[in-house]
Order: C-alpha cells, then structure tokens, then sequence
C-alpha cells in the first residue's frame, strides 16, 4: 500500500504555488467560521434566558457547519487548481507590510474541517447528555463554540497571521474550559499550567512570524513558500525551531508536553475535542502546512524526527505507569502525536502519512475519551483504573466501542491504527544510515508499549474481578445521547483508517508541497518483514498486559522500581521544569516587587522598623514614600546621564 | 536699535489651542458668575462645545504643514494627528467626568477644602453635587497638551508641559471618596512632577549651551537650529548628550517609563478615576507625541547614540510593568502597570525611525487610548456602598451578576492582552514590525516575551469574573448613565474596529507621519 501512496505521490512535481481565487459557492467559506462564533456570541450574551435551548443551538451550529463543510469538500473535488483563497480584505497594510484577512480552502484544510466539525459535532451531542446536570451547560457550549469557530480560522487562514489569530483563539477557549470546574483547585492549576507552557511555544510562533516579516516581508503562504529559497540556511534553521517550539506547545511535545496530561482536569468532551481530536494535532497542520520551509533544511527535519521520536517513547512510558484512566489516555495522546511528529519530520510522502494518523487518531481517541467519560458517568466519576473491573457485563455498549478504540490505537490488523500508523513506521526505516535503525526502532518499540499500555488500561477497565469503591452498587450504562456517537466513533474507529489511507494521500497532493516526494528510499528492511515485526510487537504488548492484568492489580500504589517510579513522576520532567523555569521566575517577581516597594532606601526603612518594631512600622513599609520614589528617579537619572555619556565616549557603541 | 517685528501668527492653524484655552477662561467666569444649580450643565456642555469645535478645526487644517508664531509651533501631520487623538480621547473623558448618575453628585468632590474624614466631609460625600472647577482645569489642560505635541522649540514645549501638568495635580486630588489617598496621589505627583520638570529645564539649558558657537547661526532651542547644532556645532558632545538625557527624562516621567515610573500606580490608584482615564489616554499621547517630535526632529542625527539608551529603557519599562502587573490586587494598579508596559512598547515605535514606525506608534496612542477609557470606565460602575470597589478579589464572580459588563471588560483585558481581532493585536503589530525592519529585533523579541507575560494577569481577571461564585461582597455594576454609557460605547466599538479593520486609521497615520523641520 505504501508503494501504491508514493507512486501517485511521485506523479506531482513541485512548482511555484499559485492560489485559485474562491468564487460561487466556495466564495462563502467563511461562514464555517461566522457560524460557530455566532452561536457562541448568542449564547455568551443572551445569558441566562438561553438556558432552556442553548446547547441545541450549540449542537446544530456545528452540525450546520459539518453540512457545509461537507459541500465545499464535493465543490472542491471537482476545481482544476484545488487550492482556492479567498480574500476577504486587507487586513494590515502599511507602507511595505500587508497582511490579508482571506481564506484559504484546499484539501488539507478540506480534511481538517470534516475532523473538527464531524468528530466536533458528535462530541457536541454527547456533551447534551453529559453535561446535563451541569448549572453552567450554556456557557460550556458558549466556550465550545468559540473553540470550533478559532480552530476552524486556524485551519482555514491563508497567511500566518490568520493562523496565529487561531491559535490564540483555541489556546483562550482551552484555557477557559480547563478552568471550567474552577471549584477544582487542580482544575485551576491546571489551567494556568496550560495556559504558560502555551504562552513560551505561543512566543515562538509569534517571533517566528516577525522573522517572516523582516525577511521575506510577507506572512501570506505563497509568498512565503515561493520565498524560502532565497533566504540563507541559518535563517530556515531559526525560523523553523521557532515554528517547532509554538507547534511543540500546542501539542504537547518535549520539552512542552507537561500541561497536556493536566489539562485532562476540564469536562471529559472537553479532553476528546480540544485535547484529543483536534487542537493539540494544530502542532501537526502547522507543520505540514510550512512543508516548504521544513524540507528545506536537514538539520531541522531531524530535530522534528528526534522531538517525535523521544515524545511518543516519554508517551508510552508514563502512560505505562499511570492509573487514571483520562491521563492514561492523556499521555497515549501525546505519545501518538509524537508518531505525528515523526511523520512530519520524515517529509516527502511521510507528511500524508502523518495527516492520515492524524485523522484516524481524531476518531479513535474521540472514541476512548467518550468512553472513558461513560465510564465514568456510571462510576460516580471515578477514574483510578484500578477501582474499576469488570464492567463488561454492565456496560454493553461503552465496552464494545472502546474496544473498537483500543483495536485501533494499538494497530491491530484490520482496523484503522494498523493502516495510519504501520506506515510511518516503514517511512522512519526508510531513512539513510543509521538515523533510519534509530527511528524505526524507537518507532517500533512505541508500537509494541503502545499495545501493552492500553491493554492494560482494557483489561482492567473492564474485565478482571470488581474493584469498585463501596458506594457503587450496579453501574449503569449510560443514556441514547452519549451512546450514540460512541457508536458512530466506533465504526469510525474500524473502517476510517483503510478509507483514509487509500484516498487521503492522493486527496493531498493538490496542496503544495504535500505530494513531493524527494526521491524513493527502500527500508532497511523488507517491508513484509517491517509489517510482521509491528504486528508481532503490537501483539507480544497486548499479551503481557493480559497476562499480568487478567487477574485485577492491587487497589492502593505498590511499590515500584526505579523506572515505574521515574514514569509515575512524569519522568521527573516536572521537577525539572519547577527547578529551571519555575523557582527563577518566582525569584525574579520578589526581587522586582522588593524593588519597587522598598524603593532605594528601602534598606534604611527596613533597618529602622528592626530597631523600632511593631507591624504599623512594617506596614508603611508598604505605601510609597516621595523620598524613595525621587531617590528611584534620581538613581535612574544618573544612570541614563552616564550610559549617554558612555555612549558618547564609545563604551557602548 | 532694530524695530520691534511681530512675528506672523497663523490664527487658523492655532485655532485648535486657541479654543480649548477660551474654553477655560470662560470656565473661570462660569464659576464666577453662573448660579450654583446650573453650573454643572453650563461647564459642561461649553467644555463639550469647545473640544468639538477644536476637532473639526483640526480636521478642517488637516492640510496644514506650516510653522507659525514665531517658529515657536509647528502645525504638521503628527501634530494634527496628535491633536485628534487629545481632543477625541478627552472628549470620551469628560463624558466619565460629567457623568453624575453613576455616582450621586459625581465622582469629584463638592468642597475640596473641607478636612478629610470630618463630619462635613462625610456629609458632602453623600451627594452634594461637585465641584465644576474640574471643567476648566480639564479644559486648560488640554489646551496644554495641544501645545505640548505641537511645540517646535524646547521652551514652548515646557511652558506646555507646565500648562498641562499644573491643572491635573489639581484634579488627582479631588476624588469624592478616599480622599486622603487622593489627596496624597496628588501631593506626591506635584512633587515628583516638579522634580522631573527641573531635569528637563536643567536639559535644556545644555543644549542652548551647545547650540552656541555654529558658524552663522544664533544660538537657540528651536528644533531646527538644535538638529543642526547635532552634527555642526563645535561645542563638547558632552553638552549635547547630558542634555539630551535630561530632556528625555523628563519626558519618560510623563511617559511612565521606567525607572520613571514609580509614581504611576499611586496616582493611578489614587486619582478620580475618570481623571485616572484622561491622565493614561491623553497625558500618555502628549507625551509620546514629545517624544517623537523631540527625537525625530531634533536629535535625529544623533539615533545611533541614544537608540541603545533609550532601548534599554523600553525592555526595562516593559519588564517592570508586565513583571509588576502579576503581583497587584487592585485593579487601578493592575491597569496602572499595564499602562506602564505599553509605554515600553510605545518606546519600541519610537526607536524605528521610519515613516512606519511613526505611523505605527501613533495608531498604537490612539487605539489605547481608547481601550483604556473603556477600561476605567468599567471601573466606575463597579460599586458598592463605599463607593468603587476596585479591589480584585472583589470582582470574583462579577460575570454570574452582570454578564453584560463582565463581556465588556474581558474584550477590553482581551484586547490589552493582545489577542488577534482587537485593536492590541494590531496596535503591537504596528510597532513591532517597523521595529524589526529597522534592526532592532532586541526590542521585539523582549515586547513579544513580556506581552506573554502580560497576559497572564489580565488573565487571570476573566477567569476570576467568569469562573468564581459571586460571593457576598460581590459588588454590583451600577447601570450607567446616558454619558458614561456613551464614553464606554465609543471605546469598545473602537477597540473592535481597529482590531478588525485598522486599515482607514493606518493610511490616516500614514499620511500624517511627516514632521516639518
């Protein structure tokens, strides 16, 4: 099948980019955005008398959405150029900047908009049902709207200043919902974790683009496409770690990956749509979008490759050791991203490759998080997986579609996992020299503790003795409304990843730069071989996790080795995060705030309350004195006077 | 000895300034003469009368590139730019200052002699009607500013920095409620104020002396003959440079620019806040107004010296106020500390001595100009029987009980944060951009870091109003009146439009970023 996708793949040779203007019906392509931001609009001011109606409103947004995303996907397939741009105006445009407000609607973006409004929409009936007892349901949907509408822009955008208002935008609407259950101090934290590791990969981006502007003095992708030859090779090295660091931090990729598992405190749609399905794969598109800046330098598509390759094994291996079944899932999704990553970073045909797991991973993921919120609904939101056991029997449902999941994310012939992710591992074997042995072998190894960490997660889910806290009696399975897209993900689960893989790489090659392939490398290995070799790690994982987890596992922590522990703690990722970045910049703020409080003679102050005591003494510390605030402005006059004179005197220039 | 000459005086040109000064004498007599009960209406609507005839003065001399009155004022793009942002940011606060159903009698106080914290201020504190001084005081500082961004030589620029200064120490210190923190917000302003004037004043003395001495020219303080001086005068540099960092801090003290800044967040938190509101749209623009015609026209030649200074002065001016703004409780100091960064960022645009540069850093004054009236002007509507509640764990919940204004301020806060669609993103975008083509990525780098970090207070503002139960001392907001609901409606349609299509304000700005010399 491989060989099949890297002939047609072969067949499109690369050119100048050249966009077709959108007119009839794909001149209102817009309104795949408009629509979901107006429901959200509704819903956010309408307040509470929208209570009764408004997540329907939210629902039938995005299902309206899906219809026309659907029907420009069919008016698309029929254009002679299928990269169409629509300019809506200018945005920015001043002396030699211009920055348009347009559209840009071509199969990559087409795919994209059928995973965020179909999967959107079906998670958005589930979220009817789930969050039904909820006092805040409108909002939730307000937010959820306003998450479709930015990731649509985000994908939709013609330049990357269009791109980086999406990103904002999904980056706000996350934030917001992992705070959603703000009585949670964990959810809270949780949010604000998020929020600053998005910020650093945010700040990337942002530079990233101002480079853009100084060098080629243009954001919009076909300028800058057509562009990237001329520009030196370093200038590709910065530009694309830039771009790197803000993809790493939206999909929660080394070194940025610590506050995807701890988002998985907001509402359990919330973690299938936003943190599962669609905005952490935004790393991805971003990538496969500048396809032509990352495959103009070696040294940065290895970087990618290495950043896929270390993220999808730190995936598996805390994945292995945790025992909530949402970060479980949590830390499965990072470590799949990071066979993204790895697609990406291989380039050529793997950039097909990878959008194709993409799109399977949506659907199966989708699946499992919905799953693992019926679980939880009939648990009385329990989510220690090893209070759980057994529920097979109770939950008919939820239990054959996560299977279907968990068939399909360990790559289990026939269903989808195994044609989305078994090619990319031939792709990193295809590599030359002994890169190609490193990668297809951590990509292998992935593969089979893949298996064994979701299966673990199966078996003791829900087969194995009951587990179950005293307060359950008989879990119930849960209503129509969530059962329903748990079946429809399921089927999507079984049949997407051989329907994907067959059309979706031919589909690519109309956007640039994705049907390029740089010239065909044979892996390293036959490729039957490579095929049985997956399928036999894939089955020797799920083996041992049945073996060792048929028969329940303890219900408290036991202890462990060294590595169990090391992958407990995230593999001490966190406490190095807190002892670089965290404790500096607390100590940083005091140092500024004793500063400005204190002022300069602050010291003084400070000398006379020890002597005088007292806690008035203290608190006037606190109000600003005249005195020290001229002494502030007398000490910043001199040294402004004297770096002048130093200037002048050549000190510094 | 010669005949005295007059100079010729363009009464056209100088309408704008000559109008806002009528304005405030006439105020004077108002006060004099006009019955108490009518006064109020009297001064306002003459101060509203004065400002809209001066905006479409300066619309209808929008053609003007001249210099005038003796070289002393200089009408040309970014004057008359300049000009309108003043008069149409100022036009927004007074409507905050007249506004008297918000608060009953006004947010100024009735006699601001009585003792603070007596029984007869408690008495006046209920309701009397306030003071009406604050409309020619306003009105005369105005008048200022207009001749502060028009000035062409360095002493007519100081008796305008004077003329502006002198009318808002008087206003900080008129608050209804919290009058000693008021009074002590004006108290330390005046003096610090007076401090940073003698610098300036000190500065220009230096560089008169090292005008002197040019082969064929007189000394003197004019732009014109100190950007000749710059490359031609056989004076010590020393003069020069010494002088030019005194000017300079003078100008960063209005600018709130650190380590010129300390005075902010006290005068800020203890002003009235409309008057907080005019102080951080209009003494902001004039400032930056200054700044840009004192180091594009003056001391251009001379870039290459203080862009390194003065660009440590913006990565400074931005850390502090966005490190700083993480740590307050308050929301006027919250604000206080924003306002402190985006002068950092105004700095950046200055140092990109490009047409773009100019033109970006005067859409960025005016665009904030209009978010942060918005801002404070939510602030005064959120209230309890104490009068503002300005605290911020008392906004907790605010969303569950004014769903409106909550929606309000967080597009506000949001576009202060610079997210896309707001007016903050495009505004950043103009300055950063002309910064960058002009080599000083430095500056970008460190405006792009610290407005991530910026974020995160205005951040955690939404989440606190959105996500918190409304708790008991959750305040209400007062539903405000015909003219705070006016101000608040041009601010947020502002911050909107220019976020969405700033392209009309960029060609205007543009077209204007040209000084005469």
């Amino acid at each position: 099948m491989v060989e099949q996708i890297l002939t047609i793949a072969q067949s499109e040779p690369a050119e100048a980019v050249t966009f077709a203007t959108a007119d009839g019906m794909l001149g209102s392509v817009w309104l795949l955005v408009a629509i979901p931001l107006v429901s959200a609009a509704i819903l956010l001011l309408l307040g509470k008398r929208a209570d009764r109606w408004g997540h329907w409103l939210g629902v039938g947004a995005i299902g309206a959405a899906f219809v026309l995303g659907l029907t420009y996907f069919f008016q698309l397939r029929g254009l002679e150029n299928k990269q169409v741009e629509l300019s809506l105006w200018d945005f920015i445009a001043v002396g030699g900047l211009r920055v348009d407000f347009g559209l840009l609607f071509d199969p990559l973006a087409a795919v994209f908009v059928l995973l965020i409004t179909g999967v959107g929409f079906l998670i958005h009936l589930y979220a009817v049902e789930y969050m039904a007892h909820d006092a805040g349901r409108r909002l939730f949907f307000a937010y959820f709207n306003l998450f479709v509408a930015a990731m649509l822009l985000l994908v939709l955008g013609n330049n990357y200043v269009m791109l980086y208002f999406g990103w904002e935008g999904v980056g706000l609407a996350s934030y917001l919902l992992i705070s959603f259950w703000y009585g949670r101090p964990s959810a809270a934290t949780a949010g604000k974790k998020a929020f600053l590791m998005n910020r650093v990969g945010d700040a990337g981006l942002a530079i990233g683009i101002f480079i853009m502007f100084a060098m080629l003095g243009t954001t919009q992708y076909d300028e800058v496409f057509n562009g990237v030859g001329s520009l030196t090779s370093t200038t590709v090295l910065v530009l694309g770690l830039l771009l790197l660091l803000g993809a790493a931090g939206k999909s929660g990729q080394f070194p940025l990956q610590a506050w995807l598992p701890d988002a998985m405190e907001g509402p359990t749609p919330v973690s299938a749509l936003i943190h599962a399905a669609t905005m952490v794969t935004a790393g991805v598109y971003l990538i496969a979008r500048s396809n032509a800046i990352f495959s103009a330098n070696e040294t940065l598509q290895l970087v990618v490759v290495s950043v896929g390759a270390l993220t999808l094994l730190m995936g598996c291996i805390i994945g292995a050791a945790k025992d909530d079944i949402k970060r479980v899932l949590a830390w499965s999704t990072v470590s799949q991203i990071g066979y993204m990553f790895l697609g990406v970073g291989l380039g050529g045909a793997a950039y097909a490759l990878a959008i194709v797991h993409l799109l399977a991973h949506g659907f199966f993921k989708a699946n499992m998080f919905l799953g693992a919120g019926s679980v939880m609904h009939g648990m009385n939101d329990q989510v220690d997986i090893r209070r759980f056991g057994g529920l097979s029997k109770y939950m008919k449902v939820t239990w054959l579609t996560f299977m279907m999941g968990w068939l399909a994310i360990i790559g289990m012939f026939p269903f989808s996992g195994y044609f989305s992710k078994e090619p990319i591992i031939v792709a990193a074997f295809e590599r030359e020299g002994w890169t190609a042995w490193l990668f297809g072998m951590a990509a292998l190894l992935g593969a089979g503790l893949t298996a064994f960490y979701m299966t673990r997660l199966f078996v003791l889910t829900f087969h194995g003795p009951k587990r179950w806290t005293e307060d359950i009696e008989h879990p119930h399975e849960s209503p129509k409304l969530m059962t329903i897209p748990l079946i429809l993900l399921a089927i999507g689960s079984v049949g997407a990843g051989f329907l994907l893989a067959t059309s979706v790489p031919d589909w690519l090659t109309a956007t640039n730069g994705l049907g390029a392939e740089s010239g065909e490398h044979a892996p390293v290995l036959a490729h039957w071989l490579l095929t049985a070799l997956s399928l036999l790690v894939t089955v020797l994982g799920a083996g041992l996790a049945w073996f060792l987890f048929r028969g329940g596992t303890a219900t408290e922590p036991q202890p462990a080795g060294v590595v169990v522990t090391a992958a407990r703690r995230n593999l001490y990722t966190d406490a190095f995060n807190e002892a670089v970045f965290e404790k500096p910049g607390i100590f940083l703020t005091r140092a500024l705030v004793f500063l400005d409080n204190r002022g300069v003679d602050g010291l003084v102050n400070g000398l006379a309350a020890a002597v005088g005591g007292g806690s008035g003494r203290l608190r006037r510390l606190q109000t600003g004195f005249v005195r020290s605030y001229a002494t502030s402005i007398l000490t910043g006059a001199l040294l402004v006077v004297a770096a002048f004179l130093a200037v002048q005197a050549g000190w510094l220039a | 000895m010669s005949e005295l000459r007059l100079p010729s005086i363009d009464y056209a040109a100088l309408a704008p300034i000559l109008i806002m000064l009528g304005a405030a004498l006439l105020g004077v007599l108002v006060e004099a003469f006009v019955p108490r009960r009518l006064r109020n209406a009297v001064q306002l609507g003459l101060a509203l009368v004065a400002m809209l005839a001066a905006i479409v003065m300066v619309i209808l001399n929008a053609d003007d590139r001249l210099i005038t009155i003796g070289g002393a004022i200089a009408i040309d793009g970014p004057t008359l730019f300049l000009q309108g942002a003043i008069l149409v940011l100022a036009v927004m606060a007074l409507l905050l200052v007249g506004d008297r159903t918000v608060e009953r009698g006004g947010a100024f106080v009735a006699h601001a002699a009585v003792t603070a914290e007596s029984a007869e201020d408690r008495r006046q504190a209920e309701g009397v009607g306030g003071a009406t001084e604050v409309y020619p005081l306003m009105s005369f500082a105005i008048g200022g500013m207009l001749i502060f961004v028009a000035a062409n030589d360095l002493l007519t620029m100081f008796v305008a920095l004077e003329v502006f200064s002198l009318p808002l120490y008087l206003l900080c210190a008129l608050a209804r409620r919290r009058r000693l923190l008021s009074q002590e917000a004006a108290l330390k302003y005046f003096m610090l104020g007076a401090y940073a004037s003698a610098f300036f004043l000190f500065g220009v003395a230096l560089i008169y002396g090292f005008t002197s001495g040019i082969p064929g020219r007189t000394a003197g303080v004019d732009f014109a003959t100190v950007h000749a001086a710059v490359t031609e005068s056989p004076s010590s540099p020393v003069l020069l440079f010494a002088g030019m960092a005194l000017l300079a801090i003078g100008l960063l003290f209005k600018a709130a620019a650190a380590p010129f800044h300390v005075w902010t967040p006290d005068v800020y938190q203890g002003a009235p806040t409309p008057i907080t509101g005019f102080m951080a749209a209009c003494t902001k623009v004039a400032a930056f107004g200054a700044l840009l015609r004192v180091f594009h026209v003056a001391f251009a030649g001379a870039s290459w010296d203080f862009t390194p200074v003065l660009g440590a002065i913006a990565v400074l001016t931005m850390l502090v106020g966005a490190v700083l703004a993480v740590t307050q409780t308050d929301i006027k100091r919250l604000l206080a500390y924003s306002s402190i960064a985006n002068a950092g960022y105004l700095l950046v645009g200055v140092l990109a001595p490009s047409r773009e540069g100019l033109s970006g850093t005067m859409f960025y004054l005016a665009a904030y100009g209009f978010s942060v009236l918005a801002a404070f002007a939510v602030v005064t509507l959120v209230r309890d029987a104490d009068g503002e509640a300005t605290h911020l764990s008392r906004w907790a919940g605010l969303g569950r009980r004014s769903p409106f204004f909550a929606a309000i301020f967080t597009f506000i806060l949001l576009a202060f944060a610079g997210i896309p669609l707001t007016s903050g993103f495009t505004s950043k975008f103009a300055v950063f951009g002309p910064a960058l083509e002009a080599n000083q990525a430095w500056l970008v780098i460190a405006g792009v870091l610290t407005s991530m970090v910026l974020a995160f207070p205005y951040l955690r503002v939404v989440v606190m109003m959105w996500l918190s139960e409304p708790g008991e001392s959750t305040p209400t907001v007062t539903v405000p009146g015909a003219l705070t609901s006016a101000a608040l409606v041009i601010g947020v349609l502002a911050t909107l439009v220019l976020g969405v299509v700033p392209g009309p304000l960029l060609d205007l700005t543009t077209g204007a970023a040209e000084f005469v010399r």
